[in-house]
């Protein structure tokens, strides 16, 4: 079986994130890494491929460095990695991104295509839809457990009142939630045989998507001004001296809270 | 001139790194108060690579080079110095030996359970009698019959005595001012282990007395020729240099985090104690220190990948960071105050696990020793 994931870098967790005011975007210079559910797709796909053979390619947008990124999942044991990396690509919103990830993944026809639920930063939760919609795959989300015979996908979808188990034919497309599985570390053996497996760089152009279809040219929102939040309302700091409870209680009753 | 890590080290660290934070981490101070060894760990390194990083793939390690190993160790010893130094003292002491003077059916027989951490291996160099001056060893064997016959103690074995010990590499006199290296593999009749000793650090780690009453060895274990033992143990004493350099540059990073994060917390007179200029200053020369220490440790393991001689510089960053790792760990702990004195503060078990640091693989002295042989000095 033929396993697409498609992966994305974003600033390391214990960066301090910063948005550019001339550009309004993400300022992506400092520490990367693995956006961290994208970790739990890629080892989910390892584990199918461990258990009924096949191959596991990274697709990805992002600039030339997010190969470093790339690098790890290859460690963790995917097969090979294909980044589309095109100035003419940055900026781009959900609508963009999604039709580059879709012709990305035409090239590749792989028989299921997994994503993380959410990205850390853009945070969007969505792309995965986006992207099934455009390659008329049926998609299931959220997925905490995932079972496949080769024709069909099954996954446990974690919702609000318990599980939703939801099955549908391959191809098809499958967003995972980080409760599916515990990614593991690379090994020495896998760091040091990443470099020699195969990583692509492809342009827009190599997928035949327009420039004005990407960036901020093809994307469908633009962003009009960026604000801190507002601050937070009146706090109140309760320091336990055994009659912590009883304040809070106070405090919400007062508010009539409770 | 680059200062860059390739990136497989980057990995690799930030690999050891989240391994150290995630799994470590949780359990090393219960596991030091236990005096409990760390076999699940041990397990879990050797899975990653991680118990042979500097040998090769044929052998069944990693084949890895000496920056990658000196980043392992590094970033082990940040969190758990009981952890990196079973680690350092299986890779660079138990398993080089074996590695670089063993014939290849020697290495073939022995290295692939060593490389993956199913099995230990330990160095029995120092004795009762023979710590700094090393060469003055007591422990005869003496090749009767086609066996050696070995007699004698040696003490302060790290790895020797866990349940997972393959051996241990001894150094013996096989005749009148001629050392030779022996192996020894655990369960020979007439070779005791001790129970662990009690110590002041470390002490999850795995350290024992050894003796040899008429110990049986047979006469394919002699390591390398007869009579290089001297010659043997410098050389393998040199490499470990590396990784105990790197333990002390670890150990100092970990210190100095704690007492960076520790300082911004505890308030006193109204403030963070990190706004006072004195403890400022103090975190200032900490950081300074540790940046000047990591450019020596990893330039005397880049030497080392490069074929270039590099005693003289693993000696220094030797030297450097034991020393570096007691200023910062004594620093580190006062600015924790009382708290700091506590048992149940991480700051008091790396304070303790620090002063082997300038003990093991030769004290401070020898250190000076080895530098000012290399400065051409008499
Ligand atoms: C501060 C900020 C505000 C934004 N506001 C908007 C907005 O209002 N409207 C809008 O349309 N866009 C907006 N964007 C851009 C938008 O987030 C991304 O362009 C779009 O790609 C959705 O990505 P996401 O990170 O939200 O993805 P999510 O939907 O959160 O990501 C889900 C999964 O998709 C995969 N994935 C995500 N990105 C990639 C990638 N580049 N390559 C490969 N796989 C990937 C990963 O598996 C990921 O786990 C904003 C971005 C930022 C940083
Ligand atoms: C926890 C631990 C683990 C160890 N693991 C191992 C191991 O795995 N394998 C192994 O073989 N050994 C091991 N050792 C032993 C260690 O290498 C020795 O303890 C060390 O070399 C010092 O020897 P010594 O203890 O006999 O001290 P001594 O040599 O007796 O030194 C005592 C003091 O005298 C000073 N001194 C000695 N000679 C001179 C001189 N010429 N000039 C100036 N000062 C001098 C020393 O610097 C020191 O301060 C371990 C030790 C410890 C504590």
């Amino acid at each position: 079986m033929k396993i697409a994931v498609c992966v994305k870098q974003v600033p390391d967790a214990t960066a301090a994130k910063r948005i550019d005011p001339e550009t309004k975007r993400l300022d992506r210079s400092g520490e990367a890494a693995l956006n961290a559910t994208d970790l739990n797709a890629v080892e989910e796909a390892i584990r199918l491929k461990e258990a009924q053979g096949g191959e596991v390619v990274l697709v990805s947008l992002g600039p030339e460095r997010a190969l470093e990124s790339l690098r790890k999942a290859l460690a963790m044991g995917a097969d090979r990695a294909v980044l589309v990396a095109d100035e003419a690509a940055a900026g781009s919103d959900l609508v963009a991104t999604s039709r580059i990830l879709a012709a990305a993944l035409e090239r590749e026809q792989a028989d299921l295509v997994l994503f993380g639920q959410a990205s850390s930063d853009g945070d969007g939760a969505v792309l995965w839809a986006a992207v099934a919609d455009r390659l008329r795959r049926p998609l299931i989300s959220q997925v905490a457990a995932l079972t496949t015979d080769g024709s069909t996908v099954t996954g446990k979808r974690q919702t609000e009142h318990g599980y939703d188990t939801i099955s549908a034919p391959l191809p098809a497309v499958v967003a995972v939630s980080d409760a599916i599985n515990e990614p593991r570390y690379p090994s020495l053996k896998g760091i040091m045989g990443a470099k020699s497996k195969p990583q692509e760089t492809l342009s827009l152009a190599d997928l035949g998507v327009d420039a004005a279809e990407a960036g901020e040219a093809g994307s469908r929102t633009t962003v009009l001004a960026l604000g801190p939040p507002p601050a937070r309302g009146e706090s109140l700091k309760i320091e336990d001296d055994g009659s912590a409870a009883q304040k809070i209680l106070d405090y919400l009753v007062e508010r009539r809270l409770l | 001139m680059d200062f860059d890590l390739t990136p497989e080290q980057e990995l690799i660290r930030d690999t050891v790194r989240t391994f150290a934070r995630d799994r470590v981490q949780p359990v090393a101070a219960e596991l030091d108060r236990e005096g409990r060894f760390p076999y699940e760990l041990v397990a879990e390194l050797g899975e990653l690579g991680l118990m042979g990083i500097p040998i090769p793939e044929r052998f069944g390690g990693a084949g890895g080079d000496t920056v990658s190993y000196a980043l392992a160790i590094e970033e082990l010893a940040r969190v758990d110095s009981s952890l990196a130094i079973t680690v350092a003292a299986h890779t660079s002491l138990g398993t080089m030996p074996i590695l670089l003077f063993g014939t290849d059916e020697q290495r073939e027989r022995w290295l692939p359970d060593l490389a993956a951490g199913r099995r230990l291996a330990a160095f029995g160099l120092t004795e009762p009698g023979a710590g700094s001056d090393a060469g003055n060893t007591r422990t005869t064997a003496e090749l009767r019959d086609g066996t050696w016959v070995v007699n004698g103690s040696k003490i302060f074995i790290t790895n020797a005595g866990t349940d997972i010990t393959w051996g241990v590499t001894i150094t013996a006199r096989t005749g009148e001012d001629e050392i030779s290296s022996l192996v020894v593999e655990t369960g020979t009749p007439g070779y005791g282990i001790s129970p662990p000793m009690k110590k002041l650090g470390w002490r999850a780690s795995d350290t024992r007395e050894l003796s040899f009453e008429n110990c049986v060895v047979p006469e394919g274990n002699l390591l390398g020729e007869r009579g290089a033992g001297f010659r043997q143990f410098l050389e393998i004493l040199d490499g470990g240099r590396i990784s105990v350099a790197a333990m002390g540059l670890g150990l100092a990073e970990g210190a100095y985090e704690l007492a960076f994060a520790y300082a911004r917390e505890r308030e006193q007179f109204g403030r963070p104690i990190s706004s006072f200029q004195a403890v400022q200053f103090r975190l200032a020369d900490m950081a300074t220190e540790i940046e000047a220490a990591r450019g020596m440790v990893y330039r005397a393991a880049w030497l080392k990948d490069q074929g270039r001689p590099f005693a003289r510089e693993a000696a220094m960053a030797k030297l450097y960071t034991g020393e570096l790792s007691a200023r910062v760990a004594s620093a580190a702990l006062l600015i924790h105050g009382g708290y700091g004195f506590m048992e149940e503060s991480a700051i008091s078990r790396l304070y303790r696990d620090q002063k082997v640091l300038e003990i093991g693989e030769g004290t401070n002295e020898v250190q000076r020793m080895v530098i000012a042989r290399h400065l051409g000095l008499p």
